[in-house]
């Protein structure tokens, strides 16, 4: 870390450095990009995964947080840029280095009104085009007069709009219509089966092949980050499991930690071997629905029952121990919320004993199908060059022959004591997308049959304080949830309440590269492609 | 065996004898409109609560269960509910081609009813033609879609009208020309006349090869023409909702339902009739006493019988198989089915010049 640091002080004389998790460089606007390239391009860096870009407002300023990690020596920078001036924030866009951060400068755009100079397509990404206000701001004003619920067919535009510098320094503004003139433009969404939840794709065809397609989301936002803002730590863990809620139990794993790691506080052995346990469970749980979700989009409609067989017995299991079957509320800040059901251990042996046999089923009635084979070999391939540069991390990530799994990148919890592989196929189609899936539940039931005769006996749940405060400062943690990498970021003012939590979710990046993968494939691809990406759409809004 | 021309004639001579010929001639006519209306939706009703069961089954599940014993009223609250329901009327459309649709759909399936071979002597049409006038009837169905989904002047459903529309004219070249390949084996165009020439053994059996081959392709191209999974593009309902029929409601899309349905009997129904002798029974030559134990089955009930059995294939192919994609349907019907289907012609007319059939 000291060495990267040499490096680059070497090279940007302006950078200041702050050692917070991870190495942190202060860089005024006018060298980000300049920093940016030269840690993509450069060998000794090779910063070439976009993880996040935070948008922060330190009410003096504004700015952004940019999380990077180099997929070859495998380790982490960030850096933090900051403009003064509120009226009219600008500063550069890296969307010309990093694909996937044209989404992200769109989301920072959205809820801080930063503009980014360079970016192609800056509009809103998530909020309506009428929305007043930037309601990530510390001075938003909440008056419900001022955007109220509207009852009128919301306004949309045909154009977006992208600001260039011109030589002498000045920026300008230009309007770009986003469909050719004479596109046949139909509305896939945002109520279609096949999107997987309330998503909108404006999809420009040629007859039955594809020519571009605008991904409208935002239709489940209900604003997490900022509804974070004025609760208590604990509270904030409810959200969790109304993001990505066939990931919950991994989604509250890492906020968990992320609290954890910021407080001092070291969850109990016994607790850390449950939660594994669960995010096991969940991710068979999860890629069940997958499978039977994804074969239901391609119109088999049997599989789905084959599968929910499965998951139904594995939320049967949750229930005993969580009380629930849905958005399980289990872990939380120093263990979890209650005890192992004395019925648990029975029933995950029992589960693990039927699991192969199902998964022999899968691919006897699906896999080796014909129709099936050609409805998903080279259909929607993503190299791994572009998996990396729009950051699809997860098993369509892994398809791709990206190793990006998180639990062996950046281990955390009990998971460098497991023996278990990371799946990667090399084809990056849908077809590797969905076999990498079946081969991770076989990985998931190995790590849950390494734990189950081993759950050590002791507490579930440290001593946590009453009343939890933070120290000042700001801590990022990585897990893998079921569909990829999802990171929390928190940043403390010292108070009860965290000053900003960040949540990158992976179904973000899965959503923003149908686009690219689809255009020139026939709309029964989309379907297809959308349906390996497997996105989850509250997820994604937040 | 029992022949129903028996009956028929008895009650065309009574009528003849008092009334008018026009009188008597009308009058059988709405008897027999009457009697076919019923039948279609009785068959209807069935195969609905068929496919439900047959389905639930692959699915490991019950199926309808609650509304009568085994859910057997299951599919009449169904069709009651579909009858009540509001028929919404959409603007921008062209409403004469919207409202014309779904009749133009259930027509075509209903005249081809009118060929079936029924039972022994129960036919209402009786033409030397039977087979032509069956085909030709039944490609007025892609007529009602076509315009179903160019009228509701709707994206989704255009695209299924035109998915349907290349769907529909590749398959029934198809079905055209393994129907051929079997008018050639029987020598006759009649309905009748088919059946008749599989008296002695079925022509799946005395055809053998050529006639094998002929079925199975005979099958894939019927449930492309059914519109039913895995070839059911035209409404897939994960890529575009409902398809073609999207826009209709109530009765309206009760009709495309129905016809669904009864086509799938019909084309059954024609497989039937050109590969398992039609109501002919099971004979095999030289096994008298067998053959005759088999002509106690009344020849209506061998018909449906058969009909049904070769439905379950067709419902099966759904419940297993996911879509194809449009331009994969299309190359399995030019680069695939249509050669092999030209051959399979070549193939059984050598078969019957140099008779080396049973």
């Amino acid at each position: 870390m000291a060495n990267l640091q040499e490096k680059i002080a070497a090279k940007f004389p302006q950078a200041t450095f702050e050692e917070a998790d991870i190495l942190q460089v202060n860089i005024p606007d006018a060298q980000l990009h300049d920093l940016a390239k030269t840690l993509r391009d450069d060998e000794d860096f090779a910063f070439d995964y976009l993880v996040t870009i935070v948008g922060m407002d330190w009410t003096d300023s504004l700015g952004c947080v940019y999380y990077l990690t180099s997929t070859r020596h495998s380790h982490h920078i960030s850096i933090k840029t900051s403009t003064t001036d509120r009226d009219n924030p600008m500063l550069h866009s890296l969307a010309d280095l990093w694909r996937i951060a044209v989404f992200y400068e769109r989301e920072v755009y959205d809820f801080f009104g930063i503009i980014f100079i360079g970016n192609p397509d800056m509009r809103r990404l998530f909020l309506s085009i009428d929305w007043k206000g930037y309601p990530l701001r510390k001075d938003y004003d909440m008056n419900p007069e001022l955007n109220p619920v509207s009852i009128e067919n919301e306004r949309q535009s045909d154009f977006t709009y992208t600001y260039v510098e011109t030589p002498d320094g000045k920026v300008e503004k230009k309007e770009v219509p986003i469909f050719k003139e004479d596109d046949f433009v139909v509305n896939i969404g945002p109520q279609h089966p096949a999107t997987h939840g309330v998503l909108r794709f404006r999809t420009a065809l040629d007859a039955e092949t594809i020519k571009k397609i605008d991904v409208y989301m935002g239709y489940i936002h209900r604003g997490v980050e900022k509804l974070c803002e004025n609760l208590t730590y604990p509270q904030t863990l409810h959200f969790m499991d109304r993001l990505d809620y066939f990931s919950a139990h991994n989604y509250h794993h890492g906020l968990c930690l992320c609290i954890e790691k910021a407080a001092g506080i070291e969850a109990p052995r016994r607790a850390q071997v449950i939660r594994v346990m669960m995010d096991e469970l969940s991710r068979i749980a999860s890629h069940c629905l997958f499978i039977g979700t994804f074969c239901m989009d391609l119109g088999a409609t049997t599989m789905l029952f084959y599968t929910l067989r499965v998951r139904e017995q594995i939320l049967d299991i949750m229930e005993k121990t969580c009380g629930a079957r849905m958005t399980f509320n289990y872990d939380c800040i120093g263990g979890v919320m209650a005890d192992l059901d004395p019925d648990f251990v029975k029933d995950v042996k029992a589960l693990l004993a039927v699991l192969p046999d199902n998964i022999k089923e899968y691919n006897k009635v699906f896999t080796g199908n014909i129709i099936a084979r050609n409805r998903m070999e080279g259909v929607g391939v993503l190299t791994r060059e572009d998996a990396i540069s729009y950051a699809v991390t997860g098993p369509s990530g892994r398809a791709s022959n990206w190793a990006c799994d998180v639990r062996k990148t950046d281990p955390y919890s009990i998971y460098p004591e497991l023996d278990f592989e990371e799946v990667t196929r090399t084809e990056g189609d849908s077809m590797a997308r969905f076999k990498v899936r079946i081969a991770e539940m076989e990985q998931s039931a190995k790590i849950l049959e390494q734990l189950i005769d081993n759950i050590p006996e002791g507490d579930y749940c440290a001593k946590v304080p009453k009343v939890l405060k933070l120290p000042v400062g700001h801590w990022f943690q990585l897990v893998e949830g079921c569909r990829g990498a999802f990171g929390v970021y928190i940043e403390s003012d010292g108070s009860t309440q965290p000053y900003r939590l960040k949540i990158a979710p992976p179904c973000l990046p899965l959503a923003c590269v149908v686009d690219h993968i689809t255009s020139g494939n026939k709309i029964a691809d989309l379907i297809t492609i959308g349906g390996s990406l497997d996105y989850i759409v509250p997820d994604m809004d937040r | 065996m029992f022949k129903f021309s028996i009956i028929t004639d008895w009650i065309n001579n009574l009528l003849h004898e008092w009334m008018p010929g026009w009188l008597a001639t009308t009058i059988e006519c709405v008897a027999i409109g009457v009697g076919l209306l019923l039948a279609y939706a009785l068959l209807a009703l069935f195969y609905i609560y068929y496919e439900r069961k047959v389905c639930a089954a692959f699915q490991c599940r019950l199926g309808p269960n609650r509304v009568g014993p085994f859910g057997l009223l299951q599919s009449f609250a169904d069709m009651f509910k579909i009858l009540i329901k509001e028929l919404i009327s959409l603007n921008h459309i062209d409403k004469f081609l919207f409202a014309l649709a779904p009749y133009l759909v259930i027509i075509a399936s209903m005249l081809a009813f009118a060929v079936l071979p029924w039972g022994n002597g129960l036919q209402i049409i009786n033409f030397n033609i039977g087979i032509f006038f069956l085909i030709a009837v039944s490609s007025i169905g892609v007529l009602g879609i076509l315009l179903a989904g160019w009228s509701s002047n709707n994206k989704f459903t255009l695209i299924g009208a035109l998915r349907s529309g290349a769907q529909m004219v590749s398959y029934e070249l198809s079905i055209g020309l393994s129907v051929l390949t079997m008018v050639a084996f029987a020598g006759t165009m009649s309905v009748p006349g088919i059946v008749e020439a599989q008296s002695n053994l079925w022509f799946i059996f005395s055809g053998h090869i050529p006639a094998i081959i002929a079925f199975i392709i005979y099958l894939i191209a019927g449930t492309a023409e059914t519109n039913r999974g895995p070839f059911d593009l035209p409404e897939a309902e994960s890529e575009l909702t409902a398809g073609y029929h999207t826009e209709y409601s109530g009765i309206h899309f009760g009709f495309f339902y129905l016809a669904e349905y009864l086509n799938l009997f019909i084309v059954s129904g024609v497989a039937a009739l050109l590969f398992f002798g039609g109501w002919m029974p099971l004979h095999i030559p030289g096994f008298d006493t067998f053959n005759h134990i088999m002509d106690y089955i009344p020849s209506v009930v061998w018909f449906i019988g058969k009909a049904i059995a070769l439905s379950f294939i067709i419902i099966w192919f759904k419940w297993t198989f996911p879509r194809l994609r449009i331009d994969q349907l299309l190359s399995l019907e030019w680069k695939y089915l249509l050669p092999i289907n030209l051959f399979n012609l070549v193939l059984m007319t050598l078969m019957i010049v140099y008779g080396l059939h049973f």
